[in-house]
């Protein structure tokens, strides 16, 4: 088929961006567009709350499990920066100089 | 009631209100840049990433997704995780509709691909205070574009310079960017279960399941948790 011969070619790459930006155009617009026929019930609410931290988790902790030692450790130490000093620049060069570190010495 | 006012100082207005959370945009965007050059993206596929999607948890979490070479079924992939990342966005466009709805359909078309995070939260504080003016939204959702697509673009070319990413631990920049991110969207202990849920499912589901649907079981779990949870 014609499309699938496309996204096997050399511009598949632009077809998962294209695909990307009309899920997440989809997504924006349709609360905007369904808003009067969706009913916001307290527990859809508590639903929708708990999805970005969900999210967060779900895509980290398999990620860094498979990634090994170093990679976890790494995860951690940008985890204590981030609570102790609250910036995200110093959360990433210590999650990052961990994982380095710990590379170097062949962990 | 008058429609409600759109203009160009109110959207001045609106870029200004965003300078405060400019350090973090423009971290997030420079680590989703160098991570895509780890990754080997192609500078434009990069750049086109941040333009047309403009969504960086999605765009972080695809780049994990990310191959050579494509096919029908890894296409809609991850279409299906980008949509299960950006889900929060119907909330939060289903929030703000009462405010935009007296204005034109197709300019609020418009505003919909500029609305993120962050400019939904300044416009639903705009709002409350009183504001009318829909500039304010569009304004600060098209400044942080620029600076957005920007800093992707910096990033890129700082992470290409990088001869062997595994070496600086750039290979996994992408989880340590989210580890540092789930700090921020702390809201006390209530949200710890539906997260532990999503963990434990996520790392289940990796064992059990193909690619990565894992992320889409644990988010959908946790959120089935939250859902599940008492009320505040």
């Amino acid at each position: 088929m014609a499309i699938e011969a496309f996204i096997a070619g050399p511009a598949g790459s632009y077809a998962a961006i294209g695909a990307m930006a009309v899920a997440t155009y989809l997504c924006r617009a349709s609360g905007v567009a369904l808003m009067s026929r969706l009913r916001l019930t307290p527990r859809v609410t508590r639903a929708v709350k708990a999805l970005p931290g969900s999210i967060v988790v779900a895509t980290v902790a398999p990620l860094a499990a498979q990634a090994g030692l170093a990679a976890m450790a790494g995860v951690l130490a940008a985890l204590a920066t981030m609570i102790v000093l609250r910036r995200e620049l110093a959360a990433l060069v210590a999650g990052l100089g961990t994982v380095a570190l710990l590379r170097h010495f062949g962990l | 009631m008058s429609p409600p006012p759109f203009t160009f100082g109110a959207a001045m207005h609106g870029a200004r209100l965003t300078l405060p959370l400019l350090p973090s945009v423009m971290v997030f965007a420079a680590a989703f840049g160098a991570a895509a050059a780890g990754k080997g993206l192609s500078f434009v596929e990069t750049v086109a990433m941040s333009g047309l999607v403009y969504a960086g948890a999605s765009q972080m979490v695809s780049l994990e997704l990310w191959r050579e070479a494509w096919s029908l079924p890894s296409v809609v992939e991850v279409a299906a995780v980008t949509a299960v990342v950006n889900a929060r966005m119907i909330l939060m466009g289903a929030a703000i509709q009462p405010w935009l709805a007296p204005a034109p359909a197709r300019r609020n078309a418009v505003q919909c691909f500029f609305l993120t995070d962050a400019s939904w939260l300044l416009g639903t504080r705009y709002q409350a205070g009183g504001g009318r003016d829909h500039g304010m939204l569009l304004g600060a959702g098209v400044f942080l574009w620029i600076v957005w697509v920007g800093t992707t673009s910096a990033g890129y070319l700082a992470g290409a310079l990088v001869r062997d990413p595994a070496r600086y631990g750039l290979d996994v920049l992408m989880p340590i960017f989210f580890a540092a991110m789930l700090v921020s969207l702390w809201q006390g202990a209530r949200l710890a279960i539906p997260w532990a849920v999503a963990g434990v499912v996520a790392l289940a589901a990796q064992a059990l399941t193909p690619g990565y649907l894992f992320i889409i079981i644990g988010a959908l779990a946790g959120m089935l948790a939250g859902a599940c949870a008492d009320g505040d």
